[in-house]
């Protein structure tokens, strides 16, 4: 039977930056991640570190996406003082870019009602064609305008996942592959994870992305999250022309353009479809005309974590202390207050934020069973 | 013209001979063959050199998998030289770094 302070089920952005969160702190930490036959949102995301629209509907969530965006260049730095990896973070800001004037005047609406919640501390731009072309000029005639939001940013989402599970590796962190946990059992002290012998650990924190849903109700909690898949394409290396992440399009830092996404409710289905990589592609010419005679040579569906109002869960169990949850759609936005924020808490620090609570289970909360 | 390539052709009597160009230099091909195969049966080895690093590149599996075989064919960049066959006349040019996004960033137009 192994042993352990923290046992981490989940080894995608979620379950690695908390790990490696708590490792930095000091804990001893085994991560067990299910395989490559797993559902993987972080291997298969759009790779903004995106602030503006988040939080609408709960402004804490807004205030939460951007402590966490202004504290991604130090987590940046330290990864890539630990392990030479370059995350290819940049955060010019980022443009949400809107084909129609409704549909412009919608997001500027939303975002407004955002700026009233948090007492006017909550910066945006709102461009019409004309001045967005002189910040893009690569946009096309149909383009109506876009939302600048000055903290947005891109990284490279895979290299992010190599370098915090480097980065806990040689902190001394342990990762069990291939390990899918299908029991957690709650015992006089601590926890045993995984059928007879398994594993002791005196703490468990589930970041199994959808797989916290079977797994929560094993220590006494909610975790009502459900897939929505997003399709994604890849277009051929090409020299910079977009100096800026926008919402529906980015150019990596290899310079591959990459084209997102569907927002599609199909279960647990994270295949690709014609239809719906052709809508995907034709929205983006109609974006940036240039990109009509590019190849495309990748693409890929993957499915997004939803909880039923797509704001994170952060819970502790009450009826099972030392058990925890955490989980997100936005890993990869989220992934520095999670490692240098998060973390500590779970560790046994004070609650980050004053809000944390917010992000409880109990805002679903069903009526018992009869 | 002789040549110092690694690959020599089998006799092929059969197949007529199509002339193209690479980066201004004459090429004798055969009828049937892939542009990589052609480049590298005149002992050309060089066909890219990489976005990223700038390294040189060749064809390497001459299947349409591996993409290093990238070059620019009658104006159109970063064309699989493995998968397109030889035509009389075609423009072939060394594919230099990353393409522009737009047709009017494309490669120049192969005339050296
Ligand atoms: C198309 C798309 C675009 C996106 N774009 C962005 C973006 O631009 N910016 C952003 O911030 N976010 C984005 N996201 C969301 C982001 O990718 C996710 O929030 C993040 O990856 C979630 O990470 P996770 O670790 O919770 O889940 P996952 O990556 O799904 O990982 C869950 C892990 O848990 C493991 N697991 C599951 N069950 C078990 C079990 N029983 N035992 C052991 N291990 C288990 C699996 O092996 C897996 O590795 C996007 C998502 C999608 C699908
Ligand atoms: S040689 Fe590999 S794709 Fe052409």
């Amino acid at each position: 039977m192994g042993e352990t302070e923290f046992a981490v089920i989940g080894g995608g952005l979620v379950g690695m930056a908390v790990a490696f969160g708590l490792q930095r702190e000091g804990r001893r930490v085994t991560v067990f991640d299910e395989g490559d036959v797993a559902y993987r949102a972080s291997r298969g995301n759009f790779g903004l570190v995106w602030v503006q629209g988040k939080g609408v509907g709960m402004p804490d969530y807004a205030r939460w996406s951007r402590l966490s965006a202004a504290l991604w260049p130090e987590l940046a730095a330290e990864l890539q003082e630990d392990t030479g990896l370059d995350l290819e973070l940049r955060q010019p800001g980022g443009f949400d870019i809107c084909l129609t004037e409704e549909g412009l005047a919608a997001a500027a609406a939303r975002l407004d009602t955002l700026h009233t919640q948090l007492d006017g501390d909550y910066p945006f731009e709102v461009l019409g064609h004309n001045r967005l072309r002189e910040m893009l000029p690569a946009i096309g005639p149909q383009v109506a305008g876009a939302i600048y939001g000055p903290e947005d940013g891109h990284t490279n989402p895979l290299v992010l996942l190599r370098a915090l599970t480097t980065a806990f590796t040689r902190r001394g962190g342990a990762i069990e592959n291939g390990a899918p946990v299908r029991d957690i059992e709650p015992q006089s002290s601590g926890f045993r994870i995984g059928s007879d012998p398994g594993w002791r650990a005196e703490k468990v924190v589930l970041c199994a992305g959808l797989g916290n849903a079977q797994l929560a109700p094993m220590v006494g909690m909610h975790a009502p999250v459900k897939p929505n898949r997003g399709q994604v394409l890849i277009c051929e290396r090409v020299k910079p022309f977009l100096p800026y992440p926008t919402a529906q399009i980015r150019q990596v830092g290899e310079g591959a353009v990459q084209i997102g996404d569907s927002k599609e409710d199909v279960g647990f289905d994270d295949g690709t479809t014609p239809q719906v990589m052709a809508a995907i592609a034709k929205r983006a010419v109609r974006i940036f005309p240039l990109l009509e005679n590019l190849r495309v040579v990748r693409a890929w569906g993957a499915l997004r974590v939803m909880s039923p109002d797509g704001h994170p869960i952060y819970d502790q169990s009450r009826r099972h202390p030392g058990a925890y949850l955490v989980t997100c759609h936005s890993g990869v936005t989220l992934a520095a207050s999670h490692a240098l924020r998060l973390a500590p808490w779970i560790a046994g620090g004070a609650p980050p934020v004053p809000y944390l609570e917010t992000f409880g289970a109990e805002r679903f909360a069903v009526s018992p069973p009869a | 013209m002789p040549n110092d390539s690694r690959f020599r052709r089998l006799p092929d009597p059969g197949r007529r001979a199509v002339a193209i160009v690479f980066d201004g230099r004459a090429v004798q091909a055969r009828e049937g063959d892939s542009v990589a195969a052609a480049i590298l049966a005149a002992g050309i080895a060089v066909t890219r050199r990489t976005p990223v690093s700038g390294a040189p590149r060749g064809p390497y599996c001459m299947m349409g998998v591996c993409f290093d075989c990238l070059v620019e064919i009658d104006g159109m960049p970063n064309c699989q030289a493995c998968m397109v066959e030889v035509r009389e006349g075609m423009r072939v040019r060394l594919m230099a770094g990353a393409r522009g996004p737009g047709a009017d960033l494309q490669g120049s137009k192969a005339d050296d």
